[in-house]
Protein backbone atom coordinates (compact mmCIF):
# COMPACT_ATOMS: atom_id res chain seq x y z
CA UNK A 1 0.00 0.00 0.00
CA UNK A 2 0.79 3.49 -0.48
CA UNK A 3 2.47 4.94 2.75
CA UNK A 4 2.99 8.60 3.79
CA UNK A 5 6.74 7.82 4.43
CA UNK A 6 7.73 11.81 2.50
CA UNK A 7 5.47 13.59 5.12
CA UNK A 8 6.43 11.55 7.96
CA UNK A 9 10.20 11.99 7.81
CA UNK A 10 9.59 15.84 6.96
CA UNK A 11 8.46 15.78 11.02
CA UNK A 12 11.31 15.45 13.21
CA UNK A 13 13.32 18.15 12.28
CA UNK A 14 10.64 20.52 12.04
CA UNK A 15 9.50 19.09 15.84
CA UNK A 16 13.00 19.64 17.06
CA UNK A 17 11.53 23.14 17.04
CA UNK A 18 8.55 23.05 18.01
CA UNK A 19 7.47 24.17 21.88
CA UNK A 20 8.02 22.23 25.09
CA UNK A 21 3.96 22.38 24.98
CA UNK A 22 3.49 20.32 22.92
CA UNK A 23 6.24 17.96 23.89
CA UNK A 24 5.08 17.62 27.06
CA UNK A 25 2.07 16.73 25.57
CA UNK A 26 3.54 13.75 22.75
CA UNK A 27 5.50 12.76 26.03
CA UNK A 28 2.36 11.71 28.03
CA UNK A 29 0.14 10.54 25.52
CA UNK A 30 3.24 8.71 24.53
CA UNK A 31 3.77 7.23 27.92
CA UNK A 32 0.10 6.49 28.63
CA UNK A 33 -0.23 4.52 25.66
CA UNK A 34 2.68 2.42 26.91
CA UNK A 35 1.26 1.92 29.93
CA UNK A 36 -1.34 0.41 28.32
CA UNK A 37 0.38 -1.84 25.40
CA UNK A 38 3.69 -2.20 26.03
CA UNK A 39 3.91 -3.91 29.88
CA UNK A 40 7.81 -4.85 28.88
CA UNK A 41 10.75 -3.24 28.52
CA UNK A 42 9.93 -1.18 25.78
CA UNK A 43 8.34 1.29 27.48
CA UNK A 44 11.15 3.53 28.19
CA UNK A 45 12.07 2.75 25.01
CA UNK A 46 9.07 4.31 23.42
CA UNK A 47 9.48 7.62 25.52
CA UNK A 48 13.16 8.30 24.65
CA UNK A 49 12.21 8.08 20.83
CA UNK A 50 9.14 10.83 21.52
CA UNK A 51 10.29 13.36 19.39
CA UNK A 52 9.82 11.16 16.37
CA UNK A 53 6.10 10.25 16.94
CA UNK A 54 3.68 11.61 14.68
CA UNK A 55 0.26 11.87 16.92
CA UNK A 56 -3.59 12.33 15.91
CA UNK A 57 -6.55 13.45 17.91
CA UNK A 58 -9.73 13.83 17.55
CA UNK A 59 -13.12 14.58 19.57
CA UNK A 60 -16.42 13.98 18.16
CA UNK A 61 -19.97 14.89 18.94
CA UNK A 62 -22.76 12.39 17.77
CA UNK A 63 -26.48 13.48 18.47
CA UNK A 64 -29.87 11.82 16.80
CA UNK A 65 -32.74 14.07 16.61
CA UNK A 66 -34.21 12.51 20.27
CA UNK A 67 -32.09 9.87 20.10
CA UNK A 68 -28.49 8.66 20.95
CA UNK A 69 -26.30 11.19 22.07
CA UNK A 70 -22.67 10.38 21.97
CA UNK A 71 -19.12 11.51 22.53
CA UNK A 72 -15.89 10.27 21.17
CA UNK A 73 -12.58 10.54 21.95
CA UNK A 74 -9.82 8.86 19.72
CA UNK A 75 -5.86 9.60 19.66
CA UNK A 76 -3.54 7.83 17.39
CA UNK A 77 0.29 7.96 17.82
CA UNK A 78 2.50 6.21 14.74
CA UNK A 79 6.01 5.81 15.26
CA UNK A 80 8.05 5.33 11.75
CA UNK A 81 11.49 3.15 12.44
CA UNK A 82 12.80 4.44 9.58
CA UNK A 83 11.94 3.28 6.23
CA UNK A 84 11.22 -0.44 7.77
CA UNK A 85 8.69 -0.60 10.25
CA UNK A 86 5.83 1.33 11.82
CA UNK A 87 4.03 1.50 14.92
CA UNK A 88 0.41 2.59 15.19
CA UNK A 89 -1.01 3.10 18.83
CA UNK A 90 -4.76 3.86 19.21
CA UNK A 91 -6.95 4.59 21.91
CA UNK A 92 -10.57 5.43 21.66
CA UNK A 93 -13.35 6.52 24.65
CA UNK A 94 -16.49 6.96 23.74
CA UNK A 95 -19.85 7.51 25.85
CA UNK A 96 -23.17 7.15 24.99
CA UNK A 97 -26.75 8.36 26.32
CA UNK A 98 -30.26 8.79 25.12
CA UNK A 99 -32.57 6.84 23.66
CA UNK A 100 -33.11 3.73 20.94
CA UNK A 101 -35.61 2.21 18.89
CA UNK A 102 -36.67 -0.90 21.18
CA UNK A 103 -38.40 -2.88 17.86
CA UNK A 104 -42.03 -2.13 19.42
CA UNK A 105 -44.76 -0.32 17.10
CA UNK A 106 -46.40 2.52 17.99
CA UNK A 107 -50.50 2.13 19.36
CA UNK A 108 -53.44 4.25 20.02
CA UNK A 109 -53.28 3.86 23.49
CA UNK A 110 -50.29 4.43 25.96
CA UNK A 111 -48.17 1.39 26.07
CA UNK A 112 -45.77 0.36 29.77
CA UNK A 113 -42.25 -1.56 28.70
CA UNK A 114 -40.08 -3.32 31.11
CA UNK A 115 -36.53 -2.00 31.29
CA UNK A 116 -34.23 -4.61 30.22
CA UNK A 117 -32.69 -4.71 33.61
CA UNK A 118 -36.15 -5.89 35.32
CA UNK A 119 -36.16 -3.38 37.66
CA UNK A 120 -38.37 -0.68 36.80
CA UNK A 121 -40.85 0.03 33.97
CA UNK A 122 -41.15 2.77 31.52
CA UNK A 123 -44.11 4.46 29.33
CA UNK A 124 -44.78 5.35 25.18
CA UNK A 125 -46.99 7.98 24.84
CA UNK A 126 -49.77 7.20 22.13
CA UNK A 127 -48.97 7.19 18.96
CA UNK A 128 -45.23 7.11 19.81
CA UNK A 129 -42.60 4.88 18.74
CA UNK A 130 -41.27 3.22 21.77
CA UNK A 131 -37.62 3.64 23.09
CA UNK A 132 -36.07 2.30 25.39
CA UNK A 133 -34.20 5.47 27.15
CA UNK A 134 -32.07 3.63 29.44
CA UNK A 135 -28.78 3.38 27.18
CA UNK A 136 -26.20 4.58 29.17
CA UNK A 137 -22.53 3.61 28.49
CA UNK A 138 -19.24 4.28 28.12
CA UNK A 139 -16.46 2.42 26.25
CA UNK A 140 -12.90 2.31 25.90
CA UNK A 141 -10.61 0.92 23.09
CA UNK A 142 -7.36 0.20 22.37
CA UNK A 143 -4.91 -1.13 19.88
CA UNK A 144 -1.60 -1.36 18.61
CA UNK A 145 -0.43 -2.52 15.21
CA UNK A 146 3.12 -3.18 13.79
CA UNK A 147 3.92 -3.46 10.32
CA UNK A 148 7.09 -4.53 8.75
CA UNK A 149 8.85 -4.28 5.44
CA UNK A 150 11.39 -7.59 5.07
CA UNK A 151 12.44 -6.05 2.05
CA UNK A 152 11.69 -3.89 -1.49
CA UNK A 153 8.86 -6.25 -1.82
CA UNK A 154 7.46 -7.97 1.02
CA UNK A 155 5.56 -6.70 4.39
CA UNK A 156 4.08 -8.08 6.92
CA UNK A 157 1.70 -6.85 9.84
CA UNK A 158 0.24 -7.54 12.67
CA UNK A 159 -2.16 -6.08 15.66
CA UNK A 160 -4.15 -6.66 18.65
CA UNK A 161 -7.23 -4.93 19.94
CA UNK A 162 -9.30 -4.48 22.87
CA UNK A 163 -12.28 -2.81 23.76
CA UNK A 164 -14.98 -3.20 27.13
CA UNK A 165 -17.98 -1.00 28.03
CA UNK A 166 -20.35 -2.16 30.35
CA UNK A 167 -22.04 -5.02 29.30
CA UNK A 168 -19.47 -6.19 26.41
CA UNK A 169 -15.83 -7.27 25.65
CA UNK A 170 -13.78 -7.60 23.03
CA UNK A 171 -10.48 -8.84 22.37
CA UNK A 172 -8.92 -9.47 18.89
CA UNK A 173 -5.55 -9.91 16.54
CA UNK A 174 -5.01 -9.42 13.30
CA UNK A 175 -2.71 -10.39 10.87
CA UNK A 176 -1.39 -9.46 6.96
CA UNK A 177 1.00 -9.41 4.29
CA UNK A 178 1.61 -7.45 1.65
CA UNK A 179 3.37 -8.22 -1.93
CA UNK A 180 4.33 -5.67 -4.14
CA UNK A 181 4.79 -6.46 -8.12
CA UNK A 182 5.20 -4.19 -11.69
CA UNK A 183 7.93 -2.07 -10.08
CA UNK A 184 5.38 -1.88 -7.20
CA UNK A 185 3.06 -0.67 -9.46
CA UNK A 186 0.52 -3.44 -7.53
CA UNK A 187 0.46 -4.33 -4.15
CA UNK A 188 -1.41 -7.38 -3.05
CA UNK A 189 -2.79 -7.68 0.45
CA UNK A 190 -3.34 -10.70 2.22
CA UNK A 191 -5.20 -10.36 5.83
CA UNK A 192 -6.76 -12.39 8.84
CA UNK A 193 -8.46 -11.12 11.78
CA UNK A 194 -10.24 -12.82 14.82
CA UNK A 195 -11.81 -11.33 17.61
CA UNK A 196 -14.03 -12.84 20.34
CA UNK A 197 -16.32 -11.17 22.16
CA UNK A 198 -18.55 -11.17 25.23
CA UNK A 199 -21.59 -10.45 25.43
CA UNK A 200 -23.30 -9.79 29.40
CA UNK A 201 -26.30 -7.73 29.21
CA UNK A 202 -27.85 -5.95 31.78
CA UNK A 203 -30.75 -7.74 33.52
CA UNK A 204 -29.37 -10.89 31.81
CA UNK A 205 -29.91 -12.41 28.07
CA UNK A 206 -33.34 -13.06 27.20
CA UNK A 207 -34.96 -16.67 25.99
CA UNK A 208 -35.58 -16.06 22.76
CA UNK A 209 -39.11 -14.89 21.90
CA UNK A 210 -40.09 -15.13 25.56
CA UNK A 211 -42.73 -12.26 26.38
CA UNK A 212 -42.19 -9.42 28.07
CA UNK A 213 -43.08 -9.66 31.64
CA UNK A 214 -44.85 -6.13 32.93
CA UNK A 215 -44.99 -5.48 36.64
CA UNK A 216 -48.58 -3.92 36.18
CA UNK A 217 -49.93 -7.31 35.23
CA UNK A 218 -48.44 -8.94 38.43
CA UNK A 219 -50.47 -8.53 41.93
CA UNK A 220 -47.35 -8.85 43.76
CA UNK A 221 -43.57 -7.70 43.60
CA UNK A 222 -42.57 -11.71 44.27
CA UNK A 223 -44.92 -13.08 40.98
CA UNK A 224 -43.62 -10.33 38.75
CA UNK A 225 -39.89 -11.07 39.67
CA UNK A 226 -40.19 -15.11 39.20
CA UNK A 227 -42.03 -14.01 35.46
CA UNK A 228 -39.14 -12.13 34.62
CA UNK A 229 -36.55 -14.24 35.67
CA UNK A 230 -37.93 -16.63 33.92
CA UNK A 231 -37.64 -14.75 30.64
CA UNK A 232 -33.89 -14.49 31.49
CA UNK A 233 -31.12 -17.20 30.76
CA UNK A 234 -28.15 -17.33 33.35
CA UNK A 235 -24.37 -15.80 32.52
CA UNK A 236 -23.24 -14.29 29.62
CA UNK A 237 -22.34 -15.80 26.23
CA UNK A 238 -20.01 -15.41 23.56
CA UNK A 239 -19.35 -14.25 19.55
CA UNK A 240 -16.70 -14.97 17.53
CA UNK A 241 -15.31 -13.68 14.19
CA UNK A 242 -13.17 -14.80 11.76
CA UNK A 243 -12.27 -11.85 8.71
CA UNK A 244 -10.32 -12.89 5.88
CA UNK A 245 -9.68 -9.83 3.44
CA UNK A 246 -7.72 -10.15 0.01
CA UNK A 247 -6.79 -6.87 -1.73
CA UNK A 248 -4.85 -5.12 -4.70
CA UNK A 249 -3.65 -1.78 -5.10
CA UNK A 250 -3.42 -0.66 -8.90
CA UNK A 251 -1.22 2.75 -9.66
CA UNK A 252 -3.21 2.76 -13.06
CA UNK A 253 -1.17 6.47 -13.99
CA UNK A 254 0.97 9.31 -12.38
CA UNK A 255 -2.40 10.47 -10.36
CA UNK A 256 -5.02 7.82 -10.00
CA UNK A 257 -4.60 4.64 -8.52
CA UNK A 258 -7.31 1.55 -7.84
CA UNK A 259 -7.67 -0.44 -4.98
CA UNK A 260 -10.41 -3.20 -4.55
CA UNK A 261 -10.70 -5.86 -1.55
CA UNK A 262 -12.11 -8.68 -0.95
CA UNK A 263 -13.66 -9.51 2.44
CA UNK A 264 -15.38 -12.66 4.23
CA UNK A 265 -15.87 -12.68 7.37
CA UNK A 266 -17.88 -15.71 9.63
CA UNK A 267 -19.67 -14.65 12.82
CA UNK A 268 -20.79 -17.31 15.16
CA UNK A 269 -22.19 -17.53 18.60
CA UNK A 270 -24.68 -14.85 20.20
CA UNK A 271 -25.73 -12.13 17.29
CA UNK A 272 -29.38 -11.54 18.96
CA UNK A 273 -29.36 -7.50 20.25
CA UNK A 274 -30.78 -8.72 23.89
CA UNK A 275 -32.30 -5.22 24.27
CA UNK A 276 -34.77 -5.51 21.28
CA UNK A 277 -38.31 -6.64 21.26
CA UNK A 278 -41.27 -7.13 18.80
CA UNK A 279 -44.98 -6.64 19.15
CA UNK A 280 -47.00 -9.33 18.53
CA UNK A 281 -50.71 -7.51 16.85
CA UNK A 282 -53.83 -8.98 16.32
CA UNK A 283 -55.90 -7.92 12.87
CA UNK A 284 -56.92 -4.70 14.34
CA UNK A 285 -52.86 -3.80 14.90
CA UNK A 286 -53.14 -3.76 18.53
CA UNK A 287 -50.55 -4.74 20.46
CA UNK A 288 -51.32 -8.63 22.52
CA UNK A 289 -47.88 -9.11 23.66
CA UNK A 290 -44.22 -7.82 23.59
CA UNK A 291 -41.50 -10.47 22.93
CA UNK A 292 -37.63 -10.51 22.94
CA UNK A 293 -36.06 -10.80 19.55
CA UNK A 294 -34.28 -13.69 17.99
CA UNK A 295 -31.25 -14.22 15.25
CA UNK A 296 -29.35 -16.95 14.48
CA UNK A 297 -26.20 -18.05 15.79
CA UNK A 298 -24.08 -17.93 12.79
CA UNK A 299 -23.96 -14.96 9.74
CA UNK A 300 -20.93 -15.41 6.86
CA UNK A 301 -20.89 -11.87 4.60
CA UNK A 302 -19.08 -11.23 1.61
CA UNK A 303 -18.28 -7.53 0.57
CA UNK A 304 -16.59 -6.24 -2.00
CA UNK A 305 -14.77 -3.13 -2.40
CA UNK A 306 -13.21 -1.06 -5.32
CA UNK A 307 -12.36 2.83 -4.64
CA UNK A 308 -10.22 5.06 -6.62
CA UNK A 309 -8.06 8.09 -5.75
CA UNK A 310 -7.00 10.58 -7.75
CA UNK A 311 -4.20 13.36 -7.55
CA UNK A 312 -5.61 16.80 -8.61
CA UNK A 313 -3.66 19.78 -8.75
CA UNK A 314 -5.68 21.84 -6.62
CA UNK A 315 -6.96 19.01 -4.68
CA UNK A 316 -7.67 15.21 -4.22
CA UNK A 317 -10.59 12.87 -5.26
CA UNK A 318 -12.19 9.37 -4.55
CA UNK A 319 -15.03 7.24 -5.56
CA UNK A 320 -15.60 4.12 -3.82
CA UNK A 321 -18.48 1.51 -4.48
CA UNK A 322 -19.28 -1.48 -2.03
CA UNK A 323 -21.39 -4.54 -2.60
CA UNK A 324 -22.13 -6.83 0.80
CA UNK A 325 -24.29 -9.77 1.15
CA UNK A 326 -24.48 -12.80 3.71
CA UNK A 327 -26.19 -15.73 4.46
CA UNK A 328 -29.28 -13.67 5.95
CA UNK A 329 -29.86 -12.45 2.92
CA UNK A 330 -28.97 -8.71 3.56
CA UNK A 331 -27.48 -7.15 0.62
CA UNK A 332 -26.25 -3.03 0.11
CA UNK A 333 -24.76 -0.77 -1.68
CA UNK A 334 -22.64 1.78 -0.64
CA UNK A 335 -21.32 4.82 -2.89
CA UNK A 336 -19.34 7.58 -1.45
CA UNK A 337 -17.03 10.26 -2.60
CA UNK A 338 -14.46 12.49 -0.98
CA UNK A 339 -13.81 15.63 -3.02
CA UNK A 340 -10.94 17.84 -1.39
CA UNK A 341 -9.78 21.73 -2.90
CA UNK A 342 -7.07 23.41 -1.86
CA UNK A 343 -7.98 27.05 -1.49
CA UNK A 344 -4.33 28.27 -0.25
CA UNK A 345 -1.06 25.81 0.66
CA UNK A 346 -2.42 25.77 4.06
CA UNK A 347 -6.50 25.70 3.96
CA UNK A 348 -8.44 23.42 2.37
CA UNK A 349 -12.18 22.15 2.23
CA UNK A 350 -13.67 18.81 1.58
CA UNK A 351 -17.19 17.87 0.46
CA UNK A 352 -18.29 13.88 1.82
CA UNK A 353 -21.35 12.41 0.04
CA UNK A 354 -21.91 8.98 0.93
CA UNK A 355 -25.42 7.00 -0.65
CA UNK A 356 -26.23 3.63 1.58
CA UNK A 357 -29.08 1.15 0.69
CA UNK A 358 -29.32 -1.94 2.18
CA UNK A 359 -32.30 -4.94 2.19
CA UNK A 360 -34.09 -6.61 4.92
CA UNK A 361 -32.51 -10.04 6.55
CA UNK A 362 -34.76 -12.81 5.72
CA UNK A 363 -36.05 -13.12 9.59
CA UNK A 364 -36.77 -9.64 9.64
CA UNK A 365 -40.38 -8.35 10.55
CA UNK A 366 -41.76 -5.15 11.75
CA UNK A 367 -43.98 -6.99 13.86
CA UNK A 368 -45.39 -10.68 14.40
CA UNK A 369 -49.04 -11.34 14.01
CA UNK A 370 -50.79 -13.01 17.63
CA UNK A 371 -53.60 -15.75 14.78
CA UNK A 372 -49.57 -17.18 13.31
CA UNK A 373 -46.88 -19.41 15.08
CA UNK A 374 -43.94 -17.59 15.99
CA UNK A 375 -41.15 -17.99 13.89
CA UNK A 376 -38.01 -19.48 15.12
CA UNK A 377 -36.25 -15.99 14.26
CA UNK A 378 -37.29 -12.81 14.45
CA UNK A 379 -36.45 -9.35 14.79
CA UNK A 380 -37.63 -5.86 14.17
CA UNK A 381 -34.38 -3.91 14.31
CA UNK A 382 -34.60 -1.08 11.78
CA UNK A 383 -31.24 -1.90 11.26
CA UNK A 384 -31.93 -4.86 9.90
CA UNK A 385 -34.21 -3.84 7.84
CA UNK A 386 -34.83 -2.13 4.26
CA UNK A 387 -33.41 0.87 4.26
CA UNK A 388 -31.30 4.00 2.33
CA UNK A 389 -29.53 6.70 3.99
CA UNK A 390 -27.60 9.57 3.05
CA UNK A 391 -24.19 11.61 4.35
CA UNK A 392 -23.52 15.32 3.33
CA UNK A 393 -20.08 16.43 5.16
CA UNK A 394 -18.11 18.77 4.92
CA UNK A 395 -14.59 19.65 6.29
CA UNK A 396 -12.08 22.52 6.58
CA UNK A 397 -8.37 22.30 7.32
CA UNK A 398 -6.04 24.28 8.32
CA UNK A 399 -2.17 23.07 7.82
CA UNK A 400 -0.26 25.20 10.46
CA UNK A 401 3.57 25.65 10.79
CA UNK A 402 5.63 22.46 12.15
CA UNK A 403 3.46 19.92 10.29
CA UNK A 404 0.81 20.72 12.56
CA UNK A 405 -2.84 20.19 11.09
CA UNK A 406 -6.25 21.56 12.42
CA UNK A 407 -9.62 20.19 10.85
CA UNK A 408 -13.17 20.78 11.61
CA UNK A 409 -16.09 18.54 10.07
CA UNK A 410 -19.39 18.45 10.32
CA UNK A 411 -21.51 16.11 8.63
CA UNK A 412 -25.09 15.50 8.32
CA UNK A 413 -26.80 11.42 8.57
CA UNK A 414 -30.03 10.62 7.39
CA UNK A 415 -31.78 7.14 7.62
CA UNK A 416 -34.76 6.20 5.54
CA UNK A 417 -36.00 2.94 6.96
CA UNK A 418 -38.76 1.12 4.26
CA UNK A 419 -41.67 -1.35 4.60
CA UNK A 420 -40.62 -4.59 3.33
CA UNK A 421 -43.69 -5.41 1.76
CA UNK A 422 -45.85 -6.03 5.42
CA UNK A 423 -49.48 -5.40 5.59
CA UNK A 424 -50.63 -3.05 7.83
CA UNK A 425 -53.24 -4.28 9.74
CA UNK A 426 -55.74 -1.67 11.79
CA UNK A 427 -54.68 1.01 13.60
CA UNK A 428 -50.53 0.66 12.45
CA UNK A 429 -51.42 2.23 9.21
CA UNK A 430 -52.37 5.14 11.09
CA UNK A 431 -48.66 5.47 12.57
CA UNK A 432 -45.31 6.01 10.85
CA UNK A 433 -43.66 2.61 11.86
CA UNK A 434 -40.50 3.67 9.81
CA UNK A 435 -39.63 6.95 10.66
CA UNK A 436 -36.85 8.73 9.30
CA UNK A 437 -33.72 9.49 11.44
CA UNK A 438 -31.67 12.53 11.71
CA UNK A 439 -28.36 12.91 12.69
CA UNK A 440 -25.48 15.79 13.01
CA UNK A 441 -21.61 14.82 13.86
CA UNK A 442 -19.28 17.54 14.70
CA UNK A 443 -15.61 16.62 14.75
CA UNK A 444 -12.31 18.51 15.42
CA UNK A 445 -8.99 16.69 14.72
CA UNK A 446 -5.48 18.16 15.73
CA UNK A 447 -2.27 15.99 13.89
CA UNK A 448 1.36 16.80 15.38
CA UNK B 1 -21.87 -19.28 -2.28
CA UNK B 2 -19.10 -21.28 -5.13
CA UNK B 3 -20.03 -19.32 -7.78
CA UNK B 4 -19.24 -15.76 -6.01
CA UNK B 5 -15.96 -17.28 -4.63
CA UNK B 6 -15.21 -18.28 -8.38
CA UNK B 7 -16.05 -15.03 -10.01
CA UNK B 8 -14.09 -13.36 -7.42
CA UNK B 9 -11.05 -15.50 -8.33
CA UNK B 10 -11.58 -14.93 -12.33
CA UNK B 11 -11.83 -10.90 -11.41
CA UNK B 12 -8.29 -10.93 -9.52
CA UNK B 13 -6.76 -13.16 -12.51
CA UNK B 14 -8.20 -11.24 -15.16
CA UNK B 15 -7.04 -8.01 -12.93
CA UNK B 16 -3.53 -9.45 -12.36
CA UNK B 17 -2.93 -10.19 -15.99
CA UNK B 18 -4.35 -6.65 -16.95
CA UNK B 19 -2.25 -4.64 -13.94
CA UNK B 20 1.30 -6.05 -15.59
CA UNK B 21 0.33 -3.08 -18.28
CA UNK B 22 -0.40 -0.40 -16.14
CA UNK B 23 1.42 1.58 -14.05
CA UNK B 24 4.36 4.39 -13.92
CA UNK B 25 8.40 4.32 -13.50
CA UNK B 26 9.59 4.96 -9.78
CA UNK B 27 10.36 8.77 -10.82
CA UNK B 28 6.66 9.29 -12.34
CA UNK B 29 5.22 9.03 -8.38
CA UNK B 30 5.47 12.20 -7.21
CA UNK B 31 2.05 13.04 -7.15
CA UNK B 32 1.08 9.87 -5.53
CA UNK B 33 3.61 10.18 -3.06
CA UNK B 34 1.47 12.97 -1.84
CA UNK B 35 0.69 12.45 2.04
CA UNK B 36 -3.45 13.43 0.87
CA UNK B 37 -3.16 10.27 -1.57
CA UNK B 38 -2.42 7.73 0.89
CA UNK B 39 -5.00 5.21 1.34
CA UNK B 40 -4.76 5.94 5.04
CA UNK B 41 -4.68 9.82 5.00
CA UNK B 42 -7.54 10.44 7.18
CA UNK B 43 -7.61 7.52 9.08
CA UNK B 44 -9.08 8.80 12.22
CA UNK B 45 -12.41 9.93 10.24
CA UNK B 46 -12.64 6.76 8.74
CA UNK B 47 -12.49 4.99 11.81
CA UNK B 48 -15.06 7.51 13.65
CA UNK B 49 -17.53 6.51 10.38
CA UNK B 50 -16.98 3.17 10.43
CA UNK B 51 -18.15 2.76 13.88
CA UNK B 52 -21.16 5.23 13.07
CA UNK B 53 -22.12 3.15 10.48
CA UNK B 54 -21.09 0.16 11.92
CA UNK B 55 -23.69 0.94 14.51
CA UNK B 56 -26.43 2.17 12.64
CA UNK B 57 -26.29 -0.26 9.70
CA UNK B 58 -26.80 -3.96 8.53
CA UNK B 59 -23.76 -4.26 6.80
CA UNK B 60 -19.95 -3.35 7.64
CA UNK B 61 -16.50 -3.28 6.27
CA UNK B 62 -15.09 -3.31 2.27
CA UNK B 63 -12.22 -0.82 2.73
CA UNK B 64 -11.46 -2.37 5.80
CA UNK B 65 -12.46 -5.75 8.24
CA UNK B 66 -15.85 -5.84 9.09
CA UNK B 67 -15.33 -4.54 12.62
CA UNK B 68 -16.84 -5.67 15.47
CA UNK B 69 -16.14 -4.82 19.22
CA UNK B 70 -19.00 -2.78 20.21
CA UNK B 71 -22.66 -3.54 21.71
CA UNK B 72 -23.93 -1.01 19.59
CA UNK B 73 -27.03 0.21 21.18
Amino acid sequence: MINNNNKLDSIPSQRTASNPQTKKIASALAFASCGLFASNGHATELVKNVDDWKVDAALMYYGEQDRVQAIEAIGKAQKNFGDDSVLDLKLVVDSLTGASASGAVAQSDSQTFTRPSGNGQYKVAAGDTPLDDTFHDTRVQGSANWSQKLNPDWKVSGGVYGSKEFDYMSMGINAGVERGFNKDNTTLFLGTAYSFDVVDPVGGRPVALSSMAIRDNFTSDEAYRTAFDATRQNGSDDKQTVDLMLGITQILNQRWLLQANYGLSSVSGYLTDPYKVLSVVDNNGTSQDIVYENRPDSRLKHSFYVMTKGALDSGVVDFSYRYNTDDWDLTSHTLETHYRYYFSGSFYGQLHLRYYQQSAVNFYQPFLLADTPLPEFASADYRIGDMSAYTIGVKFGHRLSGGHEMTYRLEYYQQDPKNNGTELPGQLQNYDLFPTQKAITAQFSYSF
Amino acid sequence: MRKITLIAVSLIVVGLTGCTNLGVQPWEKGQLARSDMALDSEKLDQALDDHIYFSKEGSSGGRAFAGGGCGCN
